[in-house]
């Protein structure tokens, strides 16, 4: 039961080049020699996410998930297509309405070494948009809600004078979450969160985005590798690879039927506590490079199930049942 | 009585600061079989990597491997010098690394640097050197390895190099291969492929493999026995089987428990409070006490004792979980 | 590093510490090695006696009523008439050379830093503008840097002078003109790095201007690169400045440095009134290299740990 879309992108993709050097430039015009190579980092995307909905994002390196959430969250603009909030395309909003939404589309990074200036004490860190932005009007003010956000990620608010490099990775981000906090965002993009984090304070940190949603609302794009982590908190998951959007489903239908090879795939290799000293059987073939994408379908090379059509077509987005998307030949329904 | 491959017995290796000396690694002992896989399971800081380079001499100052017997094959590698040591790693005790880019010279080809692996401890010919080489690529997997040898690790992907960095393990047919989270950076689909070839190749060489990571799915699917490490201690040691299904040492539950797949989906995981200690703040007496949910009196005066259970199994707990309340 | 003595671990001890022999000293980064030390104790030094002059100097070279011409080209370890001496000597005008040095050194070293302090501000300020706002920005600012590095600095240095005379003012524009591209580059290169990582992106996401963006995320986490080129081009800002003065250019008659000084006793090298040029020389090699020994130490104090 989708809600009103709070965030949906159509027909969205982004192309990364290094630019040409004027040398290049001139051998292409007089020669048609080549020019750099381009990378399709996201191809043609369309996707709808729901108020208070978890969305989880799912897929191995170089699928352009990284990239999605950064054109989501405003950071990246697209090379084609358009990102809509809240009904309306966001290159066309006002400069007022604009920096609204990007501070209503906050994002959690990956790093949480790379993520926080070294040089700056924590509760500046997180005092700085609101007196950037007139979030708060008065020095208490600013002090009370930085205490507030502190709080509520787990953090004690003594901690305002230390810097990052004072705290362990499972706290740094959670300062990296306080600061997005900060800004009374309504959705979050979260790239790779716990990635960087231990073990047992993943779970710290999935159980403080999940009350997090339940206190505020929030609405998440989850963007992870792992689909066992996108599993326990997301509503639908959608599947990437290589650019391309191959499979969308709620949760535990694409867990207990997986349409797309590529998903079955993934979710054959999630190593599990309970299969003790099984065979692999490893999906076959090498991540392929963006620069360098096989034809048609792109997942053919590794695909067991491949046909002669899969090697020609690259096959569309079809739904194939009610919530349900599939880009691959051979399902037509569920 | 023994037919253990490796017998490591109160290892201590420490750290040397300005103010005194910390353990990273604090006596230890443990033992690998002919043949098996052990698992060396830990998070940041709890001295699993440490581990891994005490056995064969890579702790480089401010480390020190102060104390303890590492007794393999008849001889104690703690107490052999370097030039000693260099001789036994990489023939006979080989290391494959988690960053396998960092672990490969950039600017030599990568059949160049294999080649060098062989001749360094066995004065064979060339052209012996590059066939046991081909050989080796071909066995992990790595088509056209005639071509691709002449290659730079640059031209290969990071699944490939880890390969590579196996093969590399493997050339001088080794007794032990210590794995330092070699799957850690790479995708689950790339993971999958390397595991399955380390398992076919494990049960074709016979080669004893102490597999280090943080993650126990991967433990689980691939190991025979497993020792779990929290702050330079080894907390439990047993087979997967008893120590997955019986865990007795709170923080192996905590572990488990907090798994994702574990749980049920949508609701709130079982975490562990607080985080792992640094090395120059572990607290007294036992280290997990401040994360522990059964902590007595006991946990904040002394280091726990070591319990044996059945088939090896022992965990290091002044308040165990008791067999009877597993599900 | 020693290995550690069995009688010193304790098997029971609790928390696992090995107690090591005393040794408290905290080991401050510049403590490390005494050659930190003793160059920046050099610089210090030179710093002191240049900038402290009134003082020190024996004798105002400037103030014509305390020197006289019938004291000039008076060898090393001669007497005044009143009972001064004149201990590295007088040059051609009477003037006591020990004060001439110690006034020289403070010009050198008054423009060198003051002309570096400049070029640095400039410098940082293109390098971050190229950095942030890439492309167009950035390829015309960077063309800029290239079309000034390709100019040897003397040249340009002349003919700037050559068109405003002589001057301190007019020597310390001269020398930023020359220098601030060094600078620019080096920061463009450090902030480019930082600037791919996520802080920064998480600072546009809270919809900071590129301004502040610059001055308040990048610029600090940036500078240290520049800052330490900085410190070991001082002195080549020094060599810059004594080179042009040798050759009529640079200051002045009545501010000289002590590039200016070893320029008026050349003439009388070859009498072998020797001490007029020499003198002055061997301060600036030395001034010179102890701001190179120290910016060098600095560098690899900086470089190794951070």
């Amino acid at each position: 039961m989708i809600d009103a879309p709070i965030i949906s992108v159509e027909d969205l993709s982004r192309k990364f080049q290094r630019p040409p050097v004027l040398a290049e430039r001139l051998l292409h015009m007089v020669f048609n020699s080549k020019l750099p190579p381009v990378v399709n980092a996201v191809i043609d995307m369309d996707l709808t996410i729901a108020h208070n909905e978890v969305m989880g994002l799912v897929g191995e390196s170089g699928c352009g998930k990284s990239t999605l959430g950064r054109m989501i969250s405003g950071i990246l603009p697209p090379t084609k297509g358009q990102v809509v909030y809240e009904g309306t395309d966001v290159s066309d909003l006002s400069s007022a309405d604009k920096l609204a939404y990007t501070l209503a589309v906050q994002m959690v990074f990956q790093d949480p070494y790379a993520s926080l200036n070294p040089r700056q004490k924590i509760g500046d860190m997180i005092a700085e948009p609101l007196q950037v932005h007139g979030i708060t009007t008065s020095r208490a003010e600013t002090i009370a809600r930085v205490d507030q956000v502190l709080d509520e990620v787990g953090l004690d608010p003594d901690y305002k004078s230390r810097f990052p490099h004072q705290f362990s990775g499972g706290q740094r981000q959670r300062i990296g979450i306080a600061r997005a906090l900060a800004v009374n965002p309504k959705f979050l993009v979260c790239d790779e969160p716990i990635a960087a984090l231990d073990v047992s304070i993943q779970a710290q940190v999935i159980n403080l985005f999940m009350d997090l949603r339940d206190n505020h609302g929030f609405t998440y794009l989850f963007i992870s590798h792992d689909l066992s982590v996108v599993r326990h908190i997301a509503d639908r998951i959608a599947i990437m690879y290589l650019g391309r959007l191959v499979e969308l489903a709620p949760t535990h239908e694409l867990f207990a039927e997986p349409a797309h090879p590529y998903t079955q795939a993934l979710l054959g290799e999630i190593p599990s506590i309970k299969r003790r000293r099984r065979k692999f059987q490893a999906v076959k073939g090498e991540l392929p490079s963006p620069l360098d994408p096989p034809p048609g379908c792109t997942f053919h090379p590794r695909c067991s199930h491949a046909r002669s059509r899969c090697k020609e077509e690259a096959p569309v987005l079809r739904t194939i049942g009610p919530e349900r998307q599939c880009a691959c030949h051979l399902i037509n329904k569920i | 009585m023994n037919d253990h491959l490796l017998t490591v017995s109160d290892l201590l290796t420490v750290f040397h600061f300005s103010e005194g000396a910390y353990a990273a690694v604090n006596r230890i002992s443990f033992h690998l079989k002919k043949g098996e896989v052990l698992g060396l399971v830990g998070e940041s800081g709890s001295g699993k990597s440490v581990t891994g380079q005490s056995l064969i001499g890579l702790i480089d100052p401010p480390g020190e491997v102060v104390s303890g017997k590492i007794l393999f094959k008849g001889r104690n590698l703690a107490a052999m010098s370097d030039e000693e040591l260099r001789l036994v790693r990489g023939k006979e005790i080989a290391m494959i690394f988690q960053d396998s880019l960092s672990a490969l010279n950039p600017v030599l080809k990568i059949g160049e640097q294999m080649i060098e692996a062989i001749t360094e401890h066995d004065a064979i010919a060339l052209e012996v050197a590059r066939d046991r080489t081909i050989k080796a690529l071909k066995q992990v997997g790595i088509t056209a390895p005639e071509a691709r040898i002449d290659q730079y690790p640059h031209e290969f992907s990071g699944g490939m190099r880890q390969r590579v960095a196996i093969a590399t393990a493997l050339l001088n047919n080794p007794d032990i291969i210590i794995a330092d989270e070699p799957t850690t950076a790479l995708d689950v689909t790339i993971q999958g492929q390397i595991l399955s070839e380390v398992q076919n190749l494990q049960k074709n060489t016979g080669t004893a493999i102490i597999w280090i990571t943080h993650d126990l799915g991967v433990v689980s699917e691939l190991a025979d026995r497993v020792a779990i490490m929290y702050a330079g201690l080894i907390i439990e040691v047993g087979t997967i089987d008893d120590v997955l299904d019986q865990p007795r040492h709170p923080y192996t539950r905590g572990l488990l428990d907090s798994i994702p797949a574990e749980n049920e989906p949508g609701v709130r995981l079982h975490q562990i409070d607080g985080s792992a200690p640094r090395l120059s703040a572990f607290p007294v007496g036992c280290p997990f006490r401040p994360r522990c949910s059964r902590k007595v009196i006991a946990c904040k005066d002394s280091l726990p004792p070591i319990s044996k259970g059945d088939r090896g199994h022992t965990w290091t707990c002044h308040n165990p979980i008791p067999e009877e309340t597993q599900s | 590093m020693k290995k550690l003595k069995r009688e010193h671990i304790d098997p029971l001890l609790v928390p696992p510490i090995v107690k090591t022999p005393k040794r408290v000293w905290h080991l401050a980064r510049i403590n490390r090695r005494p050659s930190i030390r003793s160059s920046l104790i050099i610089l210090a030094i030179v710093l002191v006696t240049g900038l402290l002059l009134p003082v020190l100097a024996p004798q105002n070279p400037y103030d014509l009523a305390t020197f006289s011409i019938m004291e000039n080209r008076l060898p090393p370890g001669s007497e005044s008439f009143d009972g001064m001496t004149f201990w590295l000597g007088t040059d051609s005008q009477g003037r006591d050379m020990v004060s001439a040095i110690l006034y020289g050194m403070r010009i050198s070293l008054m423009v060198g830093l003051v002309a570096t302090t400049i070029a640095l501000m400039i410098g940082i300020c293109v390098g971050l503008a190229a950095a942030t706002f890439g492309s167009r920005v950035d390829a015309v600012l960077m063309r800029l840097v290239d079309f000034v590095l390709g100019f040897p600095s003397i040249l340009v240095a002349l003919v700037l002078l050559a068109a405003l005379g002589r001057g301190v003012d007019k020597v310390i524009f001269a020398i930023v003109m020359v220098q601030w591209a060094h600078y620019a580059r080096v920061m463009r290169a450090s902030a480019m790095v930082e600037r791919q990582k996520e802080y920064i992106e998480a600072a546009e996401n809270l919809g900071y201007s590129k301004l502040r963006i610059m001055f308040r995320h990048l610029l600090p986490n940036s500078i240290s690169a520049v800052l330490v080129i900085a410190t070991i081009r001082v002195a080549v800002a020094i060599t810059l400045e004594a080179t042009l003065s040798f050759l009529g250019v640079g200051v002045p008659v009545t501010q000289p440095s002590l590039g200016l000084l070893v320029a008026s006793g050349f003439e009388f090298l070859m009498s072998g009134e020797y001490w007029i040029s020499v003198y002055p020389g061997v301060a600036l090699v030395i001034l010179i290299f102890s701001l190179n020994l120290a910016g060098d130490r600095l560098r690899e104090a900086f470089d190794s740990r951070r």
